[in-house]
């Protein structure tokens, strides 16, 4: 008997902390991918809408690096970021789209209305390099070096202060 | 005014729940028969009325919607049907709160109004815990959860009017929770009183056992209504998922199993003194932490309830006064309870040890799973744990515990011989073999579901065999309870078992007038037809369905669209047969103008439900047994005095 | 029971349908695989696989577009002949161990499977010591 009896109280306190902590920390529900150091999976897309270049695996190895940003004329943060993304063009970054579950006429409509930052747009109709590069939601932006390796991953819009964060993530690709 | 009376009730209420805390605890130190201890009992009864008051005063306001009150302007709506309105009452935070904090105060008012066996000293103890939890639950409503809060100009129309939450079984299975966590916060006071007193006696376990029964009734019945809810509202055919949501109602049913048993030893045998204590303190813990893990948000999935950090601070400094006070008196004072009589491991008692064992290790499981995901958040690593580990880790525990049921009822009290039960102890051994091999070799079932199967077959004979060669007419109904209790969990595990085992799925893609088959059934999708209700649109399949060739059913199984707020729900149709059910739920229309069929034939899967009620059937006749026993004990021991008393005027 | 509650304010909260694609499911979205032994491989992986975008659903039991198209990638790389253990490695080696509901023994998971053995242990002790020294 004698210290068996404190065990109890011990687990308790143990709960407690471990309750306490997580009640102070900010909830998000982000789920990280495991794919950034690794090589870009293979795939070769086709364009998402007339008049706009499919993307592959092989645009991304020319050298400089770029950003592949997994959007859809659905989703509504999407419109939130497209400010950013127009910044980000501005100063001189690829963009890559990859169009999720979407149909070109939403695209085409999407990209006369918010613009289009994008060098190239591919269209995904089964998510699948959005699971293969490990993405779980849209939009998401990964920063991909001139090799052709996955550098950095963004989860959610692109808010003014995250610009400066992957300029320098593109930077340090370089 | 009527918020102001319910307002003013609640913190009345709340002063008189101070008042029987400090008398019942000051009545330990005074001297025998203070002026004190008179005012435990009584305050304890005021207190209840108080809550009662103040809940009926919410319960008004919901009815009349009074929109200038923020929580009835938040969640009703004038054009909800009455019985909405008053269900409304409890479908949110606050006034499911107050609901908590009313039927305790109510139990509390009955034990003090009724319960006479415990020394005075003890039933102070109690009644100063229970006045220590209802108040920390009282400053949690008044300081953070006020029901009564005004808005300070009336809303023109309440918000809630969502037709998804206007549904009679949503009404009225939240109070059914409470009413289990509520008793078990009783037993917990009754375990507390007794560890300040010290006298841990057969009769606390008396006075303790009716509300651990009640408790554990409701609990069950909860679990069951809510994993059928699941099954039939989800769409998919599933019954249990390990989420965490159910997981929290699931904890403290398990505590609540244990505590029931050892309970019943120590008042029949006054052996697992200690051991029983710690069962009640653990049972209320585990529901203090569901309702924590619940509405505090801090566990992916639970969305239930508005969630709210500063509620969860609330209830983890609450969590940690009360449990954390009571496993620190627990841990001072158990060294002084000694341990109760002693008896062999071949035993009644010997049997209900085990299995109060194997339930504790599989509380722990589903406690260590459902917890461990948050442990290693906090080192930013994000982790699963679901059924695949949760079924084969339980049931390392589960079946041992299956095996010992069914013949733990067979022993005798304090020492037994196997020999003595050895035809019955054969029987069911031959039932489980035979089953084993037959499903396993024959059928080629997978390993849990062969072991649940072959277990419910052998436990569903041997839970009838306490019977056997007694007057049916003279085992007493506390006796039936258990038989029929057991029986109850038999069934359940074989509906789980074939549902596991032999579910058959066919996902379709079908043109109106084309056929499929599903196991035995043949359904024919005749057509889909758009329907309209009061606020949504739907699809819905016209299916006839044969089951082997006899006449067809039909079902129509709905794809609806609600417009404010806008979400599409699915409706599932089933046919129900002696024998299993046929789910069938329609999805979308593929381009080439075929229609999604997803339809399961579920051998047996109603006998998981089924097997449950029988298992709060059992429970409630326990219950009531228990309730006649002590009533007429009560009486003959009424008629003692009374003699003895003439007998003393005659001298 | 609680689930109730989960469930319809989980539809409360759902995302307005505005949010949603509109294109059609993946082919193996709500397809079955011909050959019936695999198509069970599959539906057993299936289950134990995390929606990622739900609250704690499989993608078996997920109607969200995502579950769909991982769906019909857990079904065709099955039907390719993969392993269904194959399968839930390439998703974990991209979305890490929270995708599976099977945790499997690593660095961060050792104590899910050494505390069920130590209660093993812990269970046979305590009956071991009070059964033992009662036989009277």
């Amino acid at each position: 008997m004698s210290w068996k009896v404190w065990l109890p109280l011990f687990l308790f306190a143990g709960f407690l902390g471990l309750a306490a902590y997580q009640l102070t920390q900010p909830k998000d529900d982000f789920v990280e991918s495991r794919m950034v150091g690794e090589a870009l999976p293979y795939f070769d897309l086709p364009p998402a809408t007339g008049g706009v270049e499919g993307a592959a695996t092989t645009d991304f190895q020319d050298g400089t690096p770029k950003l592949l940003n997994i959007w859809a004329s659905w989703c509504l943060p999407c419109i939130a970021e497209a400010p950013q993304l127009e910044r980000l063009k501005e100063a001189g970054v690829p963009i890559v789209g990859i169009a999720i579950r979407d149909r070109p006429e939403d695209v085409a409509q999407f990209l006369a209305r918010h613009g289009n930052p994008y060098s190239r747009i591919a269209r995904d109709d089964l998510s699948e390099v959005q699971l293969a590069i490990g993405s779980s939601g849209v939009p998401e932006t990964f920063v991909i070096d001139g090799r052709g390796y996955i550098r950095y991953q963004h989860i959610g819009d692109i808010r003014e202060d995250d610009v400066a964060t992957l300029l320098g993530e593109l930077e340090a690709a370089r | 005014m009527i918020a102001e009376l319910g307002h003013a009730a609640l913190w009345l209420a709340a002063a008189l729940a101070a008042l029987q805390m400090a008398s019942g605890f000051l009545a330990l130190r005074a001297a025998e028969g203070s002026e004190i201890a008179a005012l435990v009992r009584p305050s304890a009864i005021v207190q209840g009325a108080l809550a009662s008051f103040s809940f009926a005063m919410l319960l008004w306001l919901f009815a009349v919607t009074d929109l200038s009150v923020k929580l009835v302007a938040a969640n009703s709506h004038s054009l909800k049907p009455l019985v909405f309105k008053l269900s409304g009452t409890w479908g949110n935070h606050e006034g499911s709160m107050l609901l908590w904090v009313t039927v305790m105060s109510l139990a509390g008012a009955l034990i003090a109004l009724i319960e006479r066996r415990l020394p005075d000293r003890t039933m102070n103890a109690t009644l100063g815990a229970q006045g220590l939890v209802a108040l920390g639950f009282y400053a949690f409503l008044i300081l953070s959860s006020n029901p009564f809060e005004r808005l300070p100009v009336p809303a023109p129309e309440g918000l809630g009017l969502n037709p998804l939450l206007q549904d009679i079984g949503l009404a009225f299975h939240p109070p059914t929770l409470y009413m289990g966590y509520v008793g078990l916060s009783v037993a917990f006071s009754f375990a507390v009183g007794a560890l300040l007193t010290r006298q841990v006696t057969p009769d606390f376990a008396s006075a303790m056992r009716p509300w651990v029964l009640g408790a554990w009734v409701f609990l069950t019945l909860g679990i069951v209504a809510g994993s059928y809810w699941a099954y039939y509202e989800l769409g998919w055919g599933g019954w249990w998922f390990w989420d965490p949501v159910e997981n929290a109602s699931l904890m403290p049913w398990l505590a609540a199993t244990a505590l029931l048993h050892s309970t019943s030893v120590l008042a029949s045998r006054d052996a697992l003194r200690v051991w029983t204590i710690m069962l009640g303190v653990v049972a209320f813990s585990m529901s203090m932490v569901g309702t924590f893990l619940v509405r505090s948000g801090i566990l992916t999935s639970v969305h239930a309830f508005a969630v709210d950090p500063e509620r969860g601070t609330f209830i983890l400094i609450l969590l940690g006064l009360f449990i954390g006070g009571a496993l620190l008196l627990f841990a001072l004072r158990a060294n002084t309870i000694s341990e109760g009589q002693r008896f062999n491991a071949t035993s009644r008692e010997g049997a209900l040890v085990f299995n109060n064992v194997m339930l504790s290790a599989i509380l722990a499981i589903v406690l260590l799973g459902t917890l461990y995901p948050l442990l290693t958040e906090a080192f930013d690593v994000r982790v699963s744990v679901g059924p695949p580990y949760f079924n084969p880790v339980g049931a390392i525990f589960a079946v041992p515990m299956f095996a010992i049921m069914a013949i733990g009822p067979l022993l005798r009290w304090r020492q037994d011989r196997v020999e003595r039960i050895r035809p019955e102890l054969s029987l069911f051994a031959a039932l489980v073999l035979v089953a084993l091999i037959g499903f396993g070799i024959v059928a080629n079932v997978a390993i849990l579901p062969l072991l649940g199967l072959a277990l419910g077959i052998g436990l569903a004979v041997a839970s009838f065999l306490p019977l056997r060669g007694r007057s049916l007419k003279r085992v007493p109904l506390a006796t039936w309870g258990m038989v029929v209790a057991h029986f109850g969990i038999a069934v359940a595990l074989l509906g789980m078992a074939s549902e596991s085992a032999f579910s058959r799925e066919k996902l379709a893609a079908i043109e109106p007038g084309q056929t499929t088959q599903v196991g035995p059934w043949s359904v024919t999708l005749s057509d889909v037809v758009p329907v309209a209700g009061p606020n949504w649109t739907a699809l819905e399949g016209r299916l006839s369905a044969s089951y082997d060739g006899s006449e067809p059913v039909a079902l129509t199984p709905q794809s609806r669209r609600f417009w404010a707020p806008p979400q599409q729900t699915t409706e599932s149709a089933l046919s129900t047969r002696w024998n299993g059910q046929l789910y069938a739920v329609i999805g979308d229309r593929s381009p080439d103008g075929r229609w999604q069929l997803r339809l399961w034939w579920k051998p047996f899967v109603t006998l998981i439900w089924y097997g449950g009620l029988l298992v709060a059937l059992g429970g409630a006749l326990a219950l009531v047994g228990r309730v006649i026993t002590d009533v007429r004990r009560r009486r003959i021991a009424a008629r003692i005095v009374e003699r003895r008393s003439d007998r003393e005027a005659l001298a | 029971m609680m689930r109730f509650i989960f469930v319809a304010l989980a539809l409360l909260f759902a995302p307005p349908l505005a949010a949603q694609d509109t294109m059609p499911p993946a082919p193996f979205a709500y397809r079955q695989l011909d050959d019936p032994a695999q198509e069970a491989a599959a539906q057993e992986l299936m289950e134990t696989l995390r929606c990622l975008k739900c609250q704690s659903q499989s993608i078996a039991d997920s109607d969200a577009p995502m579950a769909g198209d991982m769906r019909h990638q857990v079904r065709i790389r099955i039907a390719a002949g993969e392993a269904p253990e194959d399968v839930r490695a390439w998703l974990t080696s991209r979305y890490g161990d929270y995708v599976s509901y099977k945790p499997e023994v690593s660095a961060v998971t050792w104590p899910l499977f050494a505390i069920p053995g130590l209660l093993i242990i812990l269970a046979g002790a305590v009956l071991f010591g009070r059964l033992r020294k009662r036989s009277a």
